[in-house]
C-alpha cells in the first residue's frame, strides 16, 4: 500500500476552521422522545424497586438466577419459571473512578460506577450502579456493599430508587 | 463444504482524521476508488457491494447505508449493510466473503465508513445508547464506564498493572508512525507518557484510549478465477468466524472475552489451523483501548489467560517479535472510525502478506494473518484469517 | 407463553429521549456549491462526460462510473416542477392556516427540493417553469435557505 499509493485522500479540519467559518457548516437537532414499554420482566423489577426490593428470575434447567429478571432464559431458551427476591447486598465485581461526565465535562470528585454481584443471584450476575459513602481510594474489588434506598414516598419504580451502594462490614447481614 | 475460494485482490483507505471536510459519501468514494485502482478494476467489474457504517444516530441520518450507497459504488447493484458495532470492520469482510463464496457473485466491493465528527459537540454522547434505557441510563453513565469497569476487572483478576497495559499503547502508537493514514502515530512515546496522561475514568487514562475519527476503508473480493486474472498475489480468506454473547453485560465474566474465543474457533476450524500460536504469523486484534488488545489475544487463544501482558513485556508482540500484533499501529495509533477500523486491519494484512507494507513490513515473509474486531453491546467477536495459501495445504 | 406473571403495580412505560445534535460540514463538493450560492448567487452543477449526466447540486464524483467530476458550471436559476405537494398540517400535526407548497424542482439532471412561493396554491402544475428567488447577498449564509423559494417564471 504505502509503496503503491501516491496520495492518501482525506482533508483534516480543525475546530477553528469550522467555528470561524473558513469552512461552511450547518447544525441540526433531532427531537427523539420515547415511552419504552417496560415489559413483564423489567416491569416487575421496577415495581420491586419501588417496594424496596431487588428481583431476579430463575431458570430451573440451567439452575441460574439472573438479575434483572427476564421472561426467557437466553441460554436454553425456555421460559423462566419464577421471580426470586434477592437481597439488597452484594459484592463489588469491578469499579471505576470517573472524572468526566457523559458530555465530556471534567469533575473534581469522581463518580464511582460499579458492577455489583447481588447476593442471591448466580455468580458473576450483577447490575450496574454507583458507590457512595466511600472514599475513592478505599474502594476494592470484592468489597461487600449494601443498597442505600430513597425513602419510600420518594420512590417511583426506577433504578434510581437505589441512591447508591455503600460499603458494609463482612459480618453485617 | 461446498463453498468457493475467495481472495482479497485490492485495498484502499483514506487518512483517519479527527474531523474531515469530506462527507461520508466522499470518504466512501475515496476509499473505494483507491481499492479499485489498486487492482485496476472498474466499478463495472463489481457485481455486489457490502457496506459497514455505524448507527444512523451518529450522523443523524436515517437509512444511512442507503444514503451513503452512491459513495460505496452501489448504484444499480445488489447492496447490503451490516453493523455489529466495532466488529463491523471485520464482519463486513465476512459478509462480502459469503457473497462470493456462495457462488452468487464473482466480485464484491466491501466499503466501511465512519464520520463521527458530525455528532455535536462530542461523539461520546452518541454512545449513551449502549446503555439500557430503563435500568442504566437514569444513572447518567458514559461510555468510559464500561471500558474502565472491564479493564479494572481484567487487571484485578490477573494482577496486571497499568504499566503492563501501557506498553501496548506505546507499541501501537510507535508502529503507527509508519502508517501514512495515521492520526496519532508517535515514534517517541513512552510508558511514562501514557501513565502520566490525564485520568479519565480510573484505571483508564487519556492515552489508553483510541481517538474518535473520520475515515473509510475498502477492499475488493474476488472468486478464484477472477483473482488469478487480476493479480499474481491474491490473499486468500482461509477462515471466518463470528459470535455474540449476552446483552446483559453485567451478567458475564468481564475478565475474559469468550465470544472472541467462539468466533476464533469457528475461523480456525475453517482454516485448518490447529496450532494458532505457531500457524498465525501476524495478528491484528481490535485495540480501541490498550487493555483490549491483551484481552483479545487471550480470547483468540494466542496467549494463556492473564499472560498476554508478559508477551508484550518480552517484545513478542513487536513487529520483529515472534507474534507481531497490530503492526499497522492499530486503532490506538491509526485512529478509530468505528465501522472502518476493523477493515483497516484486513487491509493491513493484505499489504503485509504481499510485502507491500513499506516501513511497517513485518520481516520473515509471513504467510498467514488474523484480523479480529469487537464491539456492539460489548459482546461481539468477529474474526477473519487470511493467507498467501489457498488453504488446501496445511502450513507448518 | 411466559410463566412469569405481570406485576399489576409495574409502571407501563419508561420515558426518555435521545440527544442527537449534529454539525455537518458540506464536503468537498458541498463547500464549493454553497460558497457559490452564498457569494455569487449561483447554482452549480457538475457534469460526467462519460455518462452524459449533469448533477445538481454539483457532486464530487459520478455515482454511475465513479469518475471524479472536474466539469463544473453555472446551471442557472431556472427549473421545472417535477413533483409537488401542498402541506395542510405542520410537523407536530397542528393544522396550518395556509398550505405550504413543497416541490422537487428539476434542474439539468438533478434538482432541488424547496418551497414554492408567489403563486396561488391551486395553480401549481407539474411541468411548470419556475426560477429561484435568492435572499439578498448580505443575508446569505451558505445554506439551502439562501434560496427563499421558487416562483413561476414570467412568460
Amino acid at each position: 500500500m504505502t509503496v503503491e499509493m501516491k496520495r492518501i485522500p482525506g482533508t483534516a479540519l480543525s475546530e477553528k476552521d469550522i467555528e470561524s467559518g473558513v469552512v461552511l457548516s450547518v447544525q441540526d437537532q433531532l427531537d427523539a422522545r420515547y415511552a419504552w414499554d417496560t415489559g413483564v420482566g423489567i416491569g416487575a423489577y421496577l415495581a420491586g424497586l419501588k417496594r424496596g426490593e431487588i428481583l431476579g428470575s430463575y431458570c430451573p434447567t440451567d439452575d441460574l438466577t439472573v438479575v434483572p429478571p427476564r421472561v426467557v432464559c437466553e441460554w436454553c431458551y425456555r421460559p423462566m419459571d419464577s421471580y426470586v427476591r434477592l437481597q439488597d447486598t452484594g459484592r463489588v465485581n469491578t469499579f471505576s473512578l470517573c472524572y468526566v461526565t457523559w458530555d465530556v465535562q471534567r469533575i473534581e470528585e469522581p463518580e464511582i460506577p460499579a458492577v455489583i454481584e447481588i447476593d442471591g443471584a448466580s455468580p458473576l450476575h450483577g447490575i450496574l450502579h454507583k458507590l457512595g459513602e466511600v472514599r475513592p481510594e478505599d474502594v476494592r474489588v470484592g468489597m461487600r456493599v449494601q443498597a442505600v434506598w430513597k425513602p419510600p414516598h420518594e420512590r417511583e419504580g426506577a433504578i434510581t430508587d437505589i441512591l447508591y451502594f455503600k460499603p458494609i462490614a463482612e459480618t453485617e447481614r | 463444504m461446498g463453498m468457493r475460494k475467495v481472495a482479497v485482490v485490492g485495498a484502499g483507505m483514506t487518512k483517519f482524521v479527527r474531523r474531515a471536510l469530506e462527507t461520508g459519501k466522499e470518504l466512501s468514494w475515496q476509499a473505494a476508488s483507491q481499492a479499485l485502482n489498486s487492482c485496476e478494476m472498474s466499478l463495472d467489474d463489481i457485481q455486489a457491494v457490502c457496506m459497514g457504517t455505524a448507527p444512523d444516530a451518529f450522523d443523524g441520518i436515517h437509512m444511512k447505508a442507503e444514503y451513503l450507497s452512491d459513495g460505496a459504488g452501489a448504484w444499480g447493484k445488489p447492496y447490503m449493510r451490516s453493523y455489529v458495532g466495532g466488529g463491523t470492520g471485520v464482519f463486513s469482510a465476512i459478509q462480502g466473503w459469503y457473497h462470493v463464496a456462495s457462488g452468487l457473485f464473482d466480485t464484491c466491493l466491501v466499503v466501511c465508513e465512519e464520520k463521527m465528527s458530525s455528532y455535536f459537540p462530542h461523539a461520546q454522547g452518541a454512545f449513551l445508547t449502549i446503555f439500557d434505557h430503563t435500568t442504566e441510563r437514569p444513572l447518567k453513565p458514559n461510555l468510559l464506564w464500561i471500558f474502565a469497569l472491564e479493564m479494572n476487572r481484567y487487571m484485578q483478576t490477573y494482577g496486571i498493572s497499568k504499566a503492563d497495559i501501557a506498553r501496548v499503547a506505546v507499541k501501537n502508537k510507535r508502529n503507527a508512525a509508519d502508517h501514512p493514514s495515521a492520526l496519532l502515530g508517535d515514534p517517541t512515546i513512552t510508558v511514562e507518557d501514557v501513565l502520566n496522561s490525564e485520568v479519565l475514568a480510573w484505571p483508564v487514562s487519556r492515552l489508553d484510549v483510541s481517538p474518535v475519527s473520520d475515515g473509510a476503508v475498502a477492499v475488493v473480493l474476488a472468486s478464484e478465477e477472477v483473482a488469478k486474472r487480476v493479480t499474481d498475489k491474491p490473499v486468500w480468506i482461509q477462515g471466518v468466524g463470528w459470535a455474540l454473547d449476552t446483552s446483559y453485560w453485567a451478567n458475564r465474566d468481564l475478565a475474559y472475552p469468550r465470544y472472541v474465543e467462539r468466533a476464533a474457533r469457528m475461523a480456525y476450524e475453517m482454516a485448518g489451523v490447529t496450532e494458532p500460536r505457531k500457524q498465525v504469523h501476524i495478528v491484528e486484534p481490535y485495540d480501541p483501548f490498550d487493555y483490549k488488545e491483551l484481552h483479545h489475544l487471550e480470547g483468540l487463544l494466542l496467549a494463556d489467560r492473564g499472560q498476554a501482558p508478559q508477551l508484550a513485556a518480552d517484545g513478542v508482540l513487536d513487529r520483529d517479535g515472534n507474534m507481531p500484533s497490530c503492526p499497522s499501529g492499530g486503532l490506538l495509533g491509526v485512529g478509530n472510525p468505528i465501522a472502518a477500523a476493523g477493515l483497516m486491519k484486513i487491509a493491513e494484512l493484505f499489504w503485509q502478506l504481499r510485502a507491500e507494507a513499506g516501513a511497517r513490513q513485518v520481516p520473515g515473509k509471513p504467510e498467514r494473518g488474523l484480523a479480529q474486531a469487537w464491539g456492539d453491546l460489548m459482546q461481539v467477536g468477529t474474526v477473519v484469517i487470511m493467507g498467501t495459501n489457498q488453504g488446501e495445504e496445511r502450513l507448518k | 407463553m411466559t410463566l412469569l406473571p405481570r406485576d399489576p403495580e409495574a409502571p407501563g412505560t419508561w420515558q426518555g429521549s435521545l440527544p442527537v445534535a449534529s454539525r455537518y460540514t458540506y464536503g468537498l463538493a458541498g463547500e464549493r456549491f454553497f460558497r457559490a450560492l452564498k457569494d455569487d448567487g449561483v447554482i452549480l452543477g457538475s457534469r460526467c462526460g462519460r455518462c452524459g449526466i449533469t448533477y445538481v447540486p454539483a457532486r464530487q464524483f459520478c455515482e454511475r462510473c465513479f469518475d471524479e467530476l472536474q466539469d463544473w458550471h453555472d446551471v442557472g436559476t431556472r427549473g421545472e416542477v417535477h413533483a409537488f405537494t401542498r402541506l395542510y398540517v405542520n410537523l407536530d400535526g397542528s393544522p396550518r392556516e395556509e398550505p405550504e407548497l413543497i416541490a422537487f424542482v428539476r434542474i439539468a439532471d438533478g434538482g432541488l427540493m424547496h418551497r414554492l412561493g408567489e403563486l396561488d396554491p391551486e395553480a401549481v402544475q407539474i411541468g411548470m417553469a419556475v426560477e429561484a428567488v435568492l435572499k439578498p447577498a448580505s443575508e446569505r449564509k451558505g445554506s439551502i435557505l439562501d434560496i427563499e423559494h421558487f416562483r413561476p417564471t414570467k412568460a
